[in-house]
């Protein structure tokens, strides 16, 4: 029996990298052996993709992307569809938890300051997959046509026609109307179920492709690539992926889905931020709803959309509001060349860094919080306040990671 | 470390915590038990008696009622009036064109209204008309200032009517009974509880089902997770 599968093998191999790259990926592919928690979110996210992917073809079986009909159509998945509440819901919070692992994700990068040389290429094709997921889920979230759905659309929609000169024009050219209407649904949810998940999938696939050029990051900053065994040329401190890691993911799977479960049986709506309550009305193209909230995960952002009230210079104040929400995100980028510090990780960084960090961090939570509100004098101050200390964090990073005191860094990762 | 991961979790939390103080006026706390199927089978009742006339639950068939413990006949007798078949939707008796020319708005389909509105939202709301002369319908709401809805309910309740009173508090609204109706107050509560209970249940009648899968998966997820936790320790008992 193994002798005719591995004369199975050795066909494929004359014809196929099969054996190579299951070599060059996973058997013999060395990560640090010093992963601690907060390297199972990458993944996570892979794993929350192919449930996004899987749910999501089900989903368009019976889908109807027709203004008059797409509400009623989600309905009918939740009631007549075999399980389709739990397509749905595996979907929807699928949504939610792409962001939370992926927002994880990325401060662990922040962390152990994993954009650093060598692997500046792999934290930009991160943040394009980021930006293709934001894009994402604001064109999955316009599929249902309840209110949220097209108020909320259509605040990001008129963001556009806030650019000068071409902003109206661009507007009319996105939605193929002069209102949000059923030609954008039709046209949003040919983005959502094709062109976007092809891009995202060629997008981690180089993602994968440049962090295994590169090798793994890990939590104490340093390249295990400088410490060979000299006779087998393999790093000291490097462990193969596989059998090591899969193991090990695997436990970090069946946690994450006992959380995941948890939320799609027990907690669909998550008190109103996974589902909106008034996502529940269909879409109402004569009637504003009092109060327009984006979903959880771009509320900081919108409340950086919001915070400017006055014109300043020659740009009004709307337009700020798109220039700082579209910075907010951006800004990301530029980690890699704003971070002078000698050493990568946290663990040897000094108090700078960890206060500006713990800032940033407050920040885009009491942002995201504001995000939810109803704004009043008092929480637009906030949001003011906030949003400056979120854009220092980035633009006093290479005056502050400079000459913050740092500690050496050891030769050898620690346990 | 340590201090940053509590107060990144304490950040994390707080919006939770204020998002549940946030509220207009006080609500009632519904009487909601989705497994209480003769308190559903009620609701049914009330709610193709009372509500169906004027507001479709056009998502809902009428053989999903067999969730709550009616049989098809049971259904076609008790629920089905207008000789539609035992799988059809619950369409409205009343045209879209009609109800706008006599309510103003198109009364609102009610498959789905607890999960936007709330039950606690839905029991007060019925539960607060009042007599109310400078309003078209004659009838007023403490909850939904001028609602459209007329007080459909009134025979069964009374007649309720407005004290204002003011105080250095400010002005405290409350509503007493003017006229007493067929039923006594608790009469009324109960009747209200079980089809606002009705309305929980039609938002999503698949529920019950979806937390009983829910508790077979986590038992399933936690027999996972001692294997794969024993295959990680095994392989990784080699690693220094």
């Amino acid at each position: 029996m193994s002798k005719l599968f591995s004369s199975m093998i050795e066909w494929v191999d004359k014809r196929f990298p099969l054996t190579s790259n299951w070599k060059a990926h996973l058997s013999e592919y060395y990560a640090p052996k010093n992963f601690n928690f907060w390297y199972f979110f990458g993944s996570l996210a892979l794993l929350v993709l192919v449930n996004q992917l899987i749910t999501g073809i089900f989903l368009t079986m019976n889908y109807k992307p027709d203004a008059s009909l797409a509400f009623s159509s989600v309905e009918y998945i939740m009631r007549d569809v075999d399980y389709g509440w739990l397509i749905r819901y595996m979907h929807s919070t699928g949504a939610s938890m792409f962001f939370v692992v992926v927002y994880l994700h990325m401060f662990r990068g922040m962390m152990y300051g994993s954009y650093r040389k060598p692997r500046e290429l792999l934290w930009l094709i991160g943040m394009v997959i980021f930006f293709v997921l934001m894009s994402l889920a604001f064109t999955g979230y316009i599929l249902p046509w309840g209110q949220m759905s097209y108020w909320g659309a259509q605040v990001i929609v008129s963001m556009f026609g806030a650019i000068p000169t071409i902003g109206e024009t661009l507007q009319q050219w996105l939605l193929g109307d002069f209102t949000l209407s059923d030609a954008a649904l039709n046209r949003f949810f040919a983005y959502h179920v094709v062109t976007l998940p092809l891009i995202l999938l060629i997008l981690v696939f180089a993602h994968i492709l440049a962090l295994h050029e590169v090798g793994s990051n890990n939590p104490d900053g340093i390249e295990i690539k400088q410490n060979k065994n000299p006779t087998t040329g393999i790093p000291v401190d490097g462990i193969p992926f596989h059998p090591y890691y899969s193991v090990k993911d695997i436990v970090g799977v069946v946690v994450f889905l006992m959380v995941f479960c948890g939320i799609i049986f027990f907690a669909p709506e998550m008190g109103g931020y996974f589902l909106e309550y008034n996502n529940f009305i269909p879409a109402n193209t004569l009637q504003t709803p009092d109060h327009i909230a984006p979903v959880w995960y771009f509320t900081p952002y919108y409340s950086m959309l919001r915070a400017v009230t006055v014109n300043f210079l020659w740009i009004d104040a709307k337009l700020w509001g798109v220039i700082l929400m579209a910075g907010s995100v951006v800004i990301f980028c530029f980690l890699p060349w704003l971070d002078r510090s000698p050493v990568k990780s946290i663990r040897y960084k000094g108090a700078y860094f960890k206060t500006a960090l713990t800032l940033f961090v407050i920040s885009f939570f009491v942002l995201g919080w504001l995000g939810t509100k109803s704004p009043t004098p008092l929480y637009t101050l906030l949001a003011q306040i906030f949003t400056v200390i979120y854009f220092a964090f980035f633009i006093l990073m290479p005056w502050y990671s400079k000459i913050d005191k740092t500690k050496p860094e050891p030769k050898r990762v620690k346990e | 470390m340590k201090k940053i991961t509590i107060l990144i979790f304490v950040v994390c939390m707080a919006p939770f915590s204020l998002f549940a103080a946030e509220s207009g006026m006080p609500l009632d706390s519904a009487p909601v038990n989705t497994t209480d199927n003769a308190s559903l089978q009620r609701g049914a009742e009330s709610f193709v008696n009372y509500c169906l006339t004027c507001h479709g639950a056009s998502f809902m068939r009428y053989n999903r009622h067999r969730d709550i413990g009616f049989t098809n006949e049971q259904i076609l007798d008790k629920l089905v009036f207008t000789g539609q078949k035992v799988g059809d939707l619950m369409q409205s008796a009343m045209w879209k064109k009609e109800g706008e020319e006599w309510f103003g708005v198109v009364p609102p389909d009610l498959s789905v209204i607890a999960r936007s509105r709330g039950a606690d939202w839905l029991y007060t709301y019925l539960r607060a008309f009042y007599r109310d002369d400078s309003t078209v319908t004659g009838w007023n709401n403490l909850v939904f200032d001028r609602a459209a809805m007329p007080h459909v309910l009134y025979q069964l309740q009374g007649e309720q009517k407005l004290v204002v009173k003011t105080s250095d508090k400010g002005e405290q609204k409350t509503l007493v009974l003017d006229k007493q109706g067929e039923m006594t107050k608790a009469e009324f509560d109960k009747f209200v509880g079980d089809l606002v209970n009705y309305l929980v249940y039609l938002g999503e009648p698949h529920a019950n089902a979806r937390k009983e899968l829910g508790l077979t998966v986590m038992a399933f997820l936690l027999g996972m997770l001692i294997l794969s936790y024993a295959l990680k320790r095994e392989y990784w008992k080699d690693i220094h």
